[in-house]
């Protein structure tokens, strides 16, 4: 293994088209790195916020969701709802001193397997710049927030 | 929600863990035996109590290995690391069920589309695939068994565009003994194929065999048929959709019409026919597309009725026998019953327009695939003599242009699989009738199918000329004066590997398929995806390409991919095979992925009350809880998501079981050293 710093990803797949594109991403051998662990749901929409908190304080450093195209729910517009949660979700990791870039939405439909790849791909770059989560380390040993309170928005 | 402490209780459960080789596609990359071996003892503590790799874990042997150790070693959860849930999570579930285990105590973990495929570092591989397998036993720990939910199916199918696929599900359903509604948004069924003049490689005329299948369809007791009409809203699931469809108004009483024509032959007014006579024809503005069409009932074209247009004329009301013409007559709304539907909503042809290179449109002798068609037709506007732009000149050469927007990275990568064919039927066409010099200007020749290259053969005999090459150009700018008044068509004969300019009378473009203007539209009002290119995508390539990804809505012909008229007549009769089946089991399990509300747990504070989208869930006033409606829901988990008490679960994804998961996948971190 290298020197390099391999983030573990956890990833939010719906049923119908993110985990059908990883699947197609499988099926046509488009390689991405191996650092994103899926979860299926059915839905975007079954993204319970706490499922992103969950993962990223059992060790995660960075989480990636995944839902249909807008427009293209296969359960009308449940994806829409996922967008509005994402919203709020990266509002709570500013507050909770995290980098919002820890939590990504991306579209993929079930055709766009080379897409959810090139997102993978993407996305593990990006977390590896952010670095590893600190968690189970002691709060006096984390560098002091950089994020004034005042900063923090409401 | 699951609290922190209790999610890793001791397992009580009895866990299999079985891990598939598929031959070499996951044991090439995945030291799939290590992984076995590495569950059964890190993972003893969950509860596994066996951890097996075998060569094909699908196949029955691997099958009865399952069985067995259900059987012999009192297992009570089972996870199948493999291929993805989406292609043997029913195999799976089978054979739970057969060793007498609840077949959603069942968990699928895809290392195949989710690792040895996409990844390379086996180690690395091998830790993800431990990672995946620990979180499938954390989840598998927290199913519960479940049974299947049955529902019953409407006995009535629609299938959706009257085309050759459409004729052929509508006509094998109706002949069944069921009842077809055949919704179509032209004024007659027929699709392209009536269009045709010749169908390949036996040149059967395409009236010939077409109309016959359109008059059945039109006389069949169970068909009912909805020309001029389209579908607007699908609700519903499986067994049980309810379609609206817009009736367009005809401004034609169906009832009192007989058919005669007089309403056109007195129509004042001439239109250019786009869609029937692909642009070469006129038509009047009260028509019948062409004479054998079905229904027999013209339509009124109301933008260009003289009548609408300047509030006189009415001659067609004048001279109808019947009374039958209606000015006055709305749209109709329908709300329909079906159990299942057929998509087979066709091609559009591709835009010519777009190669500017090959100038059609500009060039008045250049002309597409679909008007060669009409031109060659007998009952076409030139009544099947082929000529120029004109009317009447015949060509003395003709130069035949393959690919045109097919396999072209400018336009579309895929091979629109007829063009060739057409191509060489077009040639032996002109030959046949003008003696004219044919050149088919080819990339590669594609004839494969039964009888399709003996074709081929003929047409080589008979004399056209091949020159192997991509098309530069068609210009009417001579160099030469042999090329005077002539089209150039500028080619790399890369036979020859020499650049050639042969001027010829006549171009037809062999042009390309492409989806529907709307398909998306389409697939969207259907619930269906659409590939890259926009053509439907199948349940599965090779194994399902009849089936969608929305259980009871089928697709036959082109709206899934470019194919011939045995192909699509194929897939329709598929298709209706497929909703024969379904109806007659007279009711069908679907998964039991459904919400509830714990309403002891409920506030009452109505969150998710809006939040559905099938508004399934509802306000009981004098309780003050919200309850869900199993026969709606359809497993979205969006209210479960939302609810602020945790109140309510989703059967099969419930947030115990997703935390597991979460927390199981990342027992094993990538940065740890590797056990294996």
């Amino acid at each position: 293994m290298t020197d390099k710093f391999e983030p573990t990803i956890i990833g939010f797949t719906c049923n119908w088209c993110s985990y059908r594109a990883a699947d197609l991403a499988g099926t046509a051998r488009i390689k991405y790195p191996p650092n994103v662990r899926l979860v299926r749901l059915m839905c975007s929409g079954r993204l319970d916020p706490t499922f992103v908190f969950k993962a990223l304080s059992s060790g995660a450093d960075g989480v990636i969701i995944t839902g249909c195209h807008p427009g293209e729910c296969h359960y009308l517009e449940q994806n829409y709802k996922a967008l509005r949660r994402f919203q709020l979700m990266k509002r709570t990791l500013v507050g909770l001193g995290l980098e919002p870039g820890r939590v990504k939405l991306i579209w993929a439909s079930a055709a766009e397997g080379a897409k959810f790849a090139s997102e993978i791909n993407t996305f593990v770059e990006e977390i590896r710049a952010l670095g590893p989560l600190h968690w189970g380390i002691p709060s006096d040993a984390l560098p002091v927030s950089s994020v004034a309170l005042e900063e923090v928005p409401a | 929600m699951t609290q922190h402490g209790e999610t890793n209780p001791k397992s009580e459960e009895r866990i299999g863990v079985y891990v598939c080789h598929c031959g070499t596609n996951i044991a090439g990359v995945v030291d799939v035996q290590g992984v076995a071996e590495w569950a059964a003892s890190q993972l003893e503590h969950r509860g596994v109590v066996i951890g097996r790799d075998y060569k094909f874990m699908c196949s029955s042997l691997g099958q009865e290995l399952i069985e067995k150790d259900i059987k012999e070693l009192g297992l009570t959860r089972v996870v199948v690391a493999a291929c993805s849930p989406h292609l043997h999570e029913a195999t799976f579930r089978t054979a739970c069920k057969n060793a007498g285990l609840n077949p959603y105590l069942c968990e699928l973990v895809s290392i195949r589309e989710q690792v040895s495929w996409v990844h390379t570092d086996k180690a690395m591989a091998t830790a993800k695939s431990k990672a995946m397998i620990s979180g499938g036993v954390e989840r598998v720990i927290r199913h519960a068994p479940l049974e299947p939910l049955r529902v019953p199916i409407h006995p009535d199918t629609m299938v959706v565009g009257g085309g050759i696929a459409g004729i052929q599900s509508a006509l094998e359903i109706a002949d069944a003994g069921y009842h077809v509604y055949l919704v179509e948004r032209e004024p007659s069924i027929g699709g392209h194929m009536a269009q045709f003049d010749k169908t390949f490689p036996t040149l059967d005329c395409s009236a010939c065999i077409l109309t016959p299948k359109m008059v059945q369809v039109g006389t069949h007791p169970n068909i009912t048929m909805l020309t001029w009409s389209e579908v607007e809203k699908v609700d519903g699931f499986v067994g049980n959709f309810t379609v609206t469809v817009r009736k367009k108004a005809r401004k034609i009483i169906e009832e009192l019409c007989t058919g005669c024509g007089i309403c056109q032959e007195k129509c004042p007014k001439k239109v250019i026919d786009d869609v029937y006579e692909a642009g070469l024809g006129y038509r009047k503005a009260v028509y019948t597309p062409f004479p054998q069409a079905v229904p027999k009932y013209p339509v009124m074209d109301v933008p260009n009725c003289t009548y609408f247009e300047k509030g006189t004329c009415k001659a067609c009301e004048k001279f109808c026998p019947t009374n039958a013409i209606d000015f006055k007559q709305q749209d109709e709304i329908l709300t329909l019953q079906v159990g299942a539907i057929v998509l087979a909503t066709g091609y559009d042809l591709f835009d010519a327009r777009r190669v500017t290179n090959y100038g059609y449109g500009r060039l008045p002798n250049v002309f597409t695939s679909l008007e060669f068609e009409r031109l060659s037709n007998a009952a076409g506007p030139t009544n099947g003599n082929i000529v120029l732009r004109d009317g009447k000149t015949t060509p003395k050469s003709v130069g035949i242009v393959h690919c045109v927007g097919s396999r072209d990275r400018n336009f579309n990568n895929y091979c629109s699989v007829i063009c060739c064919m057409q191509g060489l039927k077009f040639a032996h066409l002109v030959h046949e009738r003008t003696g004219a010099i044919v050149y088919n200007f080819y990339i590669d020749m594609r004839t494969a199918y039964k009888a399709y290259d003996e074709f081929y053969q003929r047409v080589l005999e008979e004399g056209t000329l091949f020159v192997r090459g991509k098309v530069a150009e068609i210009t009417d700018v001579a160099r030469r004066p042999d090329e005077d008044g002539h089209l150039i068509v500028q080619v790399e004969d890369t036979l020859a590997s020499k650049q050639r300019r042969i001027p010829v009378d006549m171009v037809i473009l062999s042009t390309g398929l492409q989806p529907r203007y709307d398909a998306k539209e389409t697939a969207k009002r259907f619930g269906l995806s659409c590939s890259a290119d926009g053509w439907f995508i199948e349940k599965h390539p090779k194994l399902d390409p009849i089936s969608t990804m929305t259980e009871g809505i089928y697709i036959a012909g082109c709206v899934q991919g470019p194919k011939d008229i045995p192909s699509s007549v194929a897939q329709g009769a598929a298709a209706a095979a497929r909703v024969l089946g379904k109806i007659q089991q007279r009711e069908i399990s679907i998964e039991p992925v459904r919400a509830s509300v714990n309403q002891d747990q409920c506030s009452g504070c109505r969150i998710c009350n809006n939040l559905c989208p099938y508004n399934a869930i509802s306000f009981v006033e004098d309780r003050a809880v919200s309850q869900v409606n199993a026969a709606l829901c359809q497993g979205c988990g969006t209210c479960v998501a939302a609810c602020p008490a945790g109140a309510i679960s989703g059967t099969a994804f419930s947030n115990a079981q997703i935390l597991a998961q979460i927390e199981g996948l990342m027992m094993l971190n990538l940065e740890e050293p590797v056990t294996a």
